[in-house]
């Protein structure tokens, strides 16, 4: 057992708080693109139906834009979690051992 | 210079098809995914001993791999055929179901993939039963994982059958009992291993079959999409660009959007993929390339459904088959003959079949694990019966599929998929996120929300017009969306947290620091 578990305790709490917020945070991103795109979808169709060359709709480049969109959100939180989230579980994990 | 080749190629009759005659080329390449599938089942069957290796080949499968396998699991045949279909007849209005069926992922990402690694074992269920009482949450949970399964299979065996005899020609009988046997050979032998490497099989030669295609049509338009989509508008007129006649009702599209982005989140045979990688990590980047690869495919639909409908025609799409599924394969054809054809179905197959693997793995572990093991056994069996119950409980869910399948035969089960999706995100999906992040759900509210979603779900899907205007041919329907998701998914979580507010029992301090700890850092970190 760790020497200091409060300590520790309180560590992942406030990971725990981080990793909660981001992931809201992203969660409502995605949520307001996509239903953004079904709100356009059901109440502009005008504004979809625009083109911005011959061949292209702004309907179709907001549906692509709604997939880079969704990479865009899962590399940003990946990117997070690798270079803070990881690092932090790693830095709590290593006081644990040292205080063993 | 591409418009004149494309005018010239448009003389070319649809009814020239050799889709449904037999086809050397797709029995061919069929047999060879067979047999390359059945030798990694045998190699994989010598791995399978226990039932961590079973459910979870083992929890050694790379996150590039899973990637991979859980593309393999998602891009079912309704989203090859049935997207491209979709835009080939209707143009843009298919693309709404392209992108629906991505944004999905994302949430996977954020809320479940690492937690559910981390406090689970093989199922969904072990998470929300976690630190409630067993036998009641695993029997709602078990209730809530077949519903999903089991309509999900429905439309796939369904869908196989059709799909199957229009391509090669076979009776629909005989199509669905070699998908049953291949896969209760795959599932029972391999168990967890041989259906990630099928999965991963599958989803190369389908995002390569699909990727080849696409280039093939692009290559005829210089290259350039807008080029495809401005033939598209010349020929069938600017509407097709722009939304129609499927989004008329906007509730509708919000309820149909809901029980697809979440639905993903709930649905068993991906949320066990998670326990097939090491650790948490492992299960953060396999969704990142799940995603990648997910993405990448949809924006090949756009293309593949224009370009069947700028060189194919929506009239003889329609014509060889009214749903429009034939899209992709006349799309093969007509660009790359009858060997290219045989290719896309034998692909189309191997889709189906793969598909129908992971969910009866999913099944198979909601019946042995969380029914068996934990609801009548309390717990206490060995693992050497577990594994006998699993793969009992796997030759059932085979012979029930097939069975469904022949049971459903020319029904209109389109539907069962959304439905599939909808008990997902309203059943599955509010339980697991109170389960993961919230202290004071109890055993009486994660019960109450998972029945009030199943049961919720089927109701208001039974009273909605997709079943009593479409099906059961009546003027009007009492509830008026097709998808029920808008109602169900915020009442399934009202009732979690009103029950558990009223029989919640507090959970002391260190309880929840335990189960912080073990969230974050695994149940080595305890």
């Amino acid at each position: 057992m760790p020497n200091n578990p409060g300590d520790a305790a309180s560590r992942i709490s406030a990971l725990a708080a981080a990793r909660w917020r981001i992931a809201i945070i992203l969660t409502v991103a995605m949520v307001l693109i996509y239903f953004g795109f079904i709100a356009l979808i059901a109440f502009n169709r005008a504004l979809l139906a625009h083109r911005l060359t011959p061949g292209l709709s702004v309907g179709i480049v907001l549906g692509a834009l709604v997939i880079v969109a969704s990479w865009l959100l899962t590399w940003v939180y990946v990117r997070w979690a690798n270079r803070h989230y990881d690092a932090a579980l790693d830095a709590i994990g290593r006081d644990e051992g040292a205080g063993r | 210079m591409s418009l004149v080749f494309l005018l010239s190629q448009a003389a070319a009759p649809a009814a020239q098809t050799r889709i449904g005659q037999p086809n050397v080329v797709a029995m061919a390449f069929f047999f060879v995914f067979i047999a390359i599938t059945l030798g990694i089942t045998y190699w994989a069957a010598r791995r399978t001993r226990t039932t961590e290796h079973f459910y979870a080949a083992g929890r050694t499968i790379s996150p590039g791999q899973n990637g991979f396998a859980l593309a393999g699991d998602y891009m079912s045949a309704a989203s090859f055929l049935g997207i491209a279909g979709l835009v080939s007849t209707t143009g843009f209005d298919g693309l709404i179901y392209s992108t629906g069926w991505l944004v999905g992922w994302p949430v996977v990402l954020f809320l479940i993939a690492e937690p559910l690694r981390n406090l689970g074992k093989y199922t969904f269920a072990d998470v929300v039963a976690l630190r409630l009482r067993q036998t009641p949450v695993r029997i709602a949970a078990a209730i809530g994982t077949l519903a999903t399964v089991i309509f999900y299979l429905i439309a796939q065996m369904v869908g196989a059958g059709g799909l199957i005899k229009l391509m090669f020609g076979l009776s629909y009988e005989t199509a669905i009992v070699i998908v049953g046997a291949a896969m209760i050979a795959y599932v029972l032998f391999g168990g967890m291993i041989a259906t990630t490497w099928v999965q991963i099989v599958k989803a190369v030669l389908l995002l390569g079959g699909a990727f080849l295609l696409a280039m093939l049509v692009l290559a005829r338009f210089g290259f350039n999409p807008a080029a495809l989509f401005r033939a598209a508008a010349e020929r069938y007129g600017d509407a097709v660009l722009a939304p129609g006649q499927l989004v008329s009702n906007p509730w509708d599209a919000f309820s149909l959007g809901l029980a697809l982005m979440f639905g993903t989140a709930g649905l068993p045979h991906i949320l066990m993929r998670f326990y097939t990688v090491p650790d948490a990590k492992a299960a953060r980047t396999s969704v990142f390339y799940a995603t990648g690869l997910i993405g990448f495919f949809y924006l090949l639909t756009f293309v593949l459904g224009f370009g069947a409908m700028v060189l194919v025609g929506p009239d003889a799409i329609r014509a060889v088959d009214r749903g429009g599924n034939m899209a992709a394969p006349l799309l093969a054809e007509l660009i790359g003959g009858t060997p290219f054809l045989g290719f896309i179905a034998a692909v189309a197959f191997a889709t189906i079949l793969a598909v129908v693997a992971g969910l009866a793995l999913a099944g198979a572990s909601a019946l042995s694990h969380d029914l068996w093991v934990n609801v009548v056994r309390h717990g206490k069996a060995s693992g050497t019966e577990e594994l006998k119950v699993a793969r009992v409980a796997t030759v059932v869910l085979g012979v029930a599929a097939v069975l469904f399948g022949i049971t459903f035969k020319g029904q209109n089960v389109a539907f069962m998929v959304s439905l599939a999706f909808a008990i997902a995100a309203s059943a599955n999906f509010p339980a697991l996120v109170m389960a993961i992040f919230w202290r004071g759900f109890s055993t009486a509210g994660a019960v109450a929300s998972m029945l009030v979603g199943t049961i919720g779900t089927l109701l208001l899907i039974w009273l909605s017009p997709t079943v009593q205007v479409d099906i059961l041919r009546h003027d009007s329907a009492w509830f008026p969306l097709k998808n029920p998701a808008l109602v169900t998914i915020p009442l399934s979580f009202a009732v979690g947290i009103v029950v558990s507010l009223l029989t919640s029992v507090r959970s002391t301090d260190a309880e929840n620091a335990q189960h912080e700890r073990r969230m974050h850092m695994g149940s080595a970190g305890d």
